[in-house]
């Protein structure tokens, strides 16, 4: 096997030195009741040439742009990726590298991060950001936990519109702690239905998601005036973070913790993971935030160098008393964000964004114009919600047969949204797709 | 030795990505506009953020530069105990790159996805027949979110059963993740102290074993290289006061095909992929935490599980009993496709083999250092085998020390000051992909380093002198944090 560099002499050399006649010899302190009697049943092992074939049949099974025009995002959305992102991010002295524990063979990684955190900070608008979490669904779940240990309280509200998954994952997290999680309505116009906070206290946060699951955008700087007169902290959150080249960033609208899925920003969707989780906060609330920080220092000669920091916060140092047990986190997205930020550039961003709002709305246009309703009113980006008329699911199914993903049926996540479904364009999506898409469903 | 020893190369400076570039430059080819511009309302339009605007030239010169100062496994040896740094093959990293794996959206219908539910499903099958489990999720990201996913299963098991407990047991020599996670589920860690060989005696367990405790959280083999002798019993004494066995795998590696941990009483475990089955760490991920279980908790996974019939492959949703989701989608397919790709090379016979070259790799390691270097436990070894710094304190020199010297010598660092019951631990895990020559050379380098300590002390304090940096202030950098530039 060529991944296992021991010739037989090296073997019996080895064996001699630790004074054992045969390998399984190695293993002869463990009780006889606890060794495996059988041999792994798994399948033989394939050459190089066999296993790219094997693995072509695999890869050529899925349905992918841009063979397939897909107008589905939900939390996943594509992209263009430049070549030099992918190229750079195959860096092995990156890719093979461990958490950078010791630092001066670690400063690729180390100012890298540093530079993500910076990038990062500032397109949402935030003074402090983490290294990585897992992905936008476990930031926010750690975002809220957060919440309830800077304020000592037991309650949070999350938005209906705030993606269901990351609402699952939320529960998961909440459940065995005894704090308790309510869920926000939503009104008609597709915005969070906040009135309801009047009645409630005790409550550590509130979460809303911008642009929502929906793709509206809601207005942040209302809603964190309600969450801020309750006493509570504003926890934003997001799954588009492209967004932020165009609207408003969360921290210039007094988000307290900004959490959710840079998958936007140059990782390719591979059916959901990896992705990268993103969670910004305060200053003041540094100590208290959840995951590996890289931080600015100096070496004894005074130059400039980059080490973790903070450490006194996580699982090796603090053990049951962390602010979060994670570990190992998604630091190669978390490269590969900003690699993406920086070949992207401010001025290009603003354009891209620009024009990934722009093409959203031409579909929005257009099928409005063919007749379709348009369910929730708001601006916009990238997503919004239509209405097809009722048994559409069978045209849905024509479409997949021509290689058309109209879309998420949206009945599933909320039962009175019925013949909604939620659409997606990104740059990625051209006019002539976007004319073909609004003449195949209105036939 | 010394010809060993590294050269000065040539390291250039590189100054921080907001320090270069020039206002109106750009990186990246913008699509062509097809459509009019529809503009957004003034009050929701930002000032978009403060990126530098660079070159493609100025991006791929800065992030190749700042490579040049990492060291990884394709650099030389990384012996990190407790992670299993061996050799990640490039055949996994192109079958990842796949077009029809990476371009896949999660949320289509089964249907079109056949492909990777194929590769995810078989991939279940695999980690449940090398650990002896009957099922698996490959959901959680990482170890310690496989931690977590793993112990909320044993809460849901309580909790259904009508009986919750408020503590477990976490033995001393455990990973900091496994009482960090605990604690997350709401349970209080009970300590419990490690023999003088190294591992648990079935006493200690049973002395603290109650109706009260949900159960164990056992490392096997434990992070001293040890395998943990008493499992049996031990499963024995939680299971008979109701409780159960939790088993980190993060050093499976050690027993590939040798032990299977549901055979010997666990009843839930997890593994890293990103560890024993060779998918790269990427400078801190992203890894994959599969978990394992018995039958008694198979209803309490996440969903959506991955179910066959008739080799078509469906996800479905339709278990009452599931703790939930743990990610929003399917967990790290990216990182899947590699282990796959790793167990599908490897075959039954070279998985095995592995584990036999890593304990041998290993064993013989301690062999040749523990003249050197104090041995925390003098018996054989599984993966990994943990010196401390015991014999080096009359020279004044820490395991620190000794630590740094040896990136002058070309070699990451060891594991150090863990775990924690070894005062000053050196923790060494070689794996299998090392060959008996470079871990020959290693083994010379701490010698040459050992005698260093006797006749040039300052050569170890000083270190390392070959490195981008020398040693940094990590006490100034945590009092006053600068996290942003
Ligand atoms: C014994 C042990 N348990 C758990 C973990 C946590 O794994 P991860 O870093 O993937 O979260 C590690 C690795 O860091 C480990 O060595």
């Amino acid at each position: 096997m060529r991944y296992l560099p021991h010739t037989s002499e090296d073997i019996d050399l080895m064996l001699q030195a630790v004074e054992a006649d045969h390998l399984d010899d190695l293993f002869s302190t463990i009780p006889d009741d606890c060794l495996s009697k059988d041999d792994l049943a798994l399948p033989e092992a394939l050459t190089e040439w066999e296993l790219d074939s094997h693995m072509a049949a695999l890869s050529d099974a899925m349905a992918v742009s841009p063979d397939y025009k897909i107008f589905m995002g939900a939390g996943s959305y594509e992209h263009y990726i430049p070549a030099s992102v992918s190229y750079l991010l195959g860096r092995s002295e990156f890719v093979t590298s461990y958490t950078p524990y010791q630092p001066e063979v670690s400063q690729g990684t180390l100012q890298a991060i540093y530079e993500y955190q910076t990038l990062a900070a500032r397109l949402l608008g935030m003074e402090v950001a983490t290294a990585s979490h897992y992905d936008g669904a476990t930031a926010l779940a750690e975002s809220l936990l957060m919440a309830v240990r800077i304020s000592k309280k037991r309650k949070v509200a999350v938005s209906s519109l705030i993606h269901p998954f990351y609402r699952k994952v939320v529960r998961t997290y909440f459940e065995p702690t005894g704090y308790e999680v309510i869920e926000l309505p939503y009104l008609k116009n597709g915005f969070t239905d906040l009135a309801g906070l009047d009645e409630l206290n005790d409550l550590a946060a509130v979460a809303v998601q911008s642009p929502n699951f929906f793709g509206c955008i809601e207005n942040l700087k209302k809603i964190g005036e309600k969450i801020h007169n309750k006493d509570a902290l504003f926890i934003t959150c997001f799954t588009e973070a492209l967004s932020y080249g165009l609207l408003k960033n969360p921290g210039s609208q007094d988000a307290d913790i900004v959490c959710g899925e840079g998958q936007s920003l140059g990782i390719p969707r591979s059916f959901g993971g990896p992705a990268l989780g993103m969670l910004a906060g305060r200053k003041k609330h540094m100590r208290s935030l959840p995951g590996r920080l890289v931080g600015k220092t100096k070496d004894l000669d005074g130059k400039r160098g980059f080490v973790l920091t903070l450490a006194t916060r996580e699982q090796h140092i603090r053990r049951e008393k962390a602010t979060s047990n994670i570990c190992t986190n998604n630091s190669l997205c978390a490269l590969a964000a900003a690699i993406y930020m920086a070949s992207v550039g401010g001025t290009g961003i603003k354009k891209l964004a620009q024009l990934n709002h722009d093409k959203a709305e031409y579909l929005k246009q257009e099928l409005k114009k063919a007749g379709f309703t348009i369910s929730f009113e708001s601006p916009t980006f990238n997503e919004f919600v239509v209405e097809f008329p009722a048994g559409f699911d069978s045209v849905y199914d024509c479409l997949l047969n021509k290689k058309i993903v109209a879309g998420l049926p949206l009945a599933e996540y909320y039962p009175e949204l019925v013949n909604h479904y939620l659409l997606c364009v990104t740059e990625t999506m051209s006019k002539n797709d976007m004319d073909s898409f609004v003449s195949e469903v209105k036939s | 030795m010394k010809e060993n020893v590294g050269a000065t190369g040539l390291i250039l400076n590189e100054p921080l990505l907001w320090e270069k570039g020039r206002k109106g430059r750009c990186g990246f080819s913008l699509p062509r506009r097809d459509v009019e511009s529809f503009p957004i309302d003034n009050e929701l339009a930002g000032e978009g953020p403060d990126f530098p605007d660079l070159s493609e030239v100025d991006v791929v010169r800065h992030y190749t530069r700042l490579s040049q100062w990492n060291f990884g496994v394709d650099t030389g040896m990384y012996p990190l105990g407790s992670c299993t740094m061996k050799y990640s093959p490039k055949t996994n990293e192109k079958q990842a790159g796949l077009s029809g794996f990476t371009g896949a959206h999660p949320l289509l219908p089964s249907d079109l996805s056949q492909g990777t539910l194929r590769m995810m499903f078989e991939l279940e099958q695999y980690l449940a027949e090398i650990t002896g489990m009957d099922a698996v999720t490959l959901q959680p990201a990482a170890g310690a979110h496989g931690e977590l996913t793993g112990m909320l299963t044993i809460h849901a098991y309580h909790k259904n059963r009508g009986a919750q407990r408020s503590k477990i047991l976490v033995p001393d020599t455990a990973h900091g993740t496994n009482p960090a996670t605990a604690t997350l589920c709401n349970y209080r860690s009970i300590q419990v102290k490690s023999n003088e060989q190294g591992i648990l005696s079935t006493e200690s367990v049973a002395d603290v074993m109650d109706e009260e405790t949900a159960g164990i959280m056992l490392t096997n083999p434990n992070t001293l290289g040890l395998f943990e002798d008493n499992t049996k019993e031990i499963a024995e004494i939680i299971h008979s006061k109701g409780g159960l066995v939790y088993c980190d795998g993060a050093n499976l590696n050690a027993v590939m095909g040798i032990v299977k941990m549901g055979e010997i009483g666990v009843d839930v475990m997890h593994l890293n992929l990103h560890k024993t089955f060779s998918t790269p760490h990427g400078g801190g991920g992203p890894g994959s935490g599969p978990v394992c279980v018995k039958k008694h908790l198979e209803p309490f996974l996440p969903v959506p599980r991955i179910v066959e019939e008739k080799g078509n492959y469906s996800l479905s949703d339709n278990y009452p009993e599931s703790i939930g989701k743990v990610q929003a989608f399917h967990g790290n397919v990216g990182v899947m496709i590699k282990a796959y790709s790793y167990i599908r090379s490897m075959g039954p016979k070279d998985l095995k083999m592995a584990s036999r070259l890593a304990v041998l790799n290993a064993n013989y390691i301690k062999e040749s250092l523990k003249g050197t270097l104090h041995l925390a436990y003098d018996r054989p070894c599984m993966h990994e085998c943990v010196f401390s710094d015991d014999k080096q304190k009359d020279d004044h020199v820490t395991t620190l020390d000794m630590a740094k010297r040896l990136m002058d010598y070309g070699f990451h660092p060891p594991t150090v000051y863990f775990p924690l019951v070894v005062h000053g631990a050196i923790m060494v895990e070689p794996t299998e992909t090392e060959s008996k020559e470079d871990i020959d050379k290693f083994i010379e380098a701490f010698k040459s380093i050992a005698d260093e300590a006797k006749e040039a002390p300052d050569l170890l304090h000083n270190a390392p002198g070959k490195c981008k940096v020398r040693r940094l202030d990590e006490v100034s950098a945590a009092r006053k944090p600068c996290l942003t530039g």
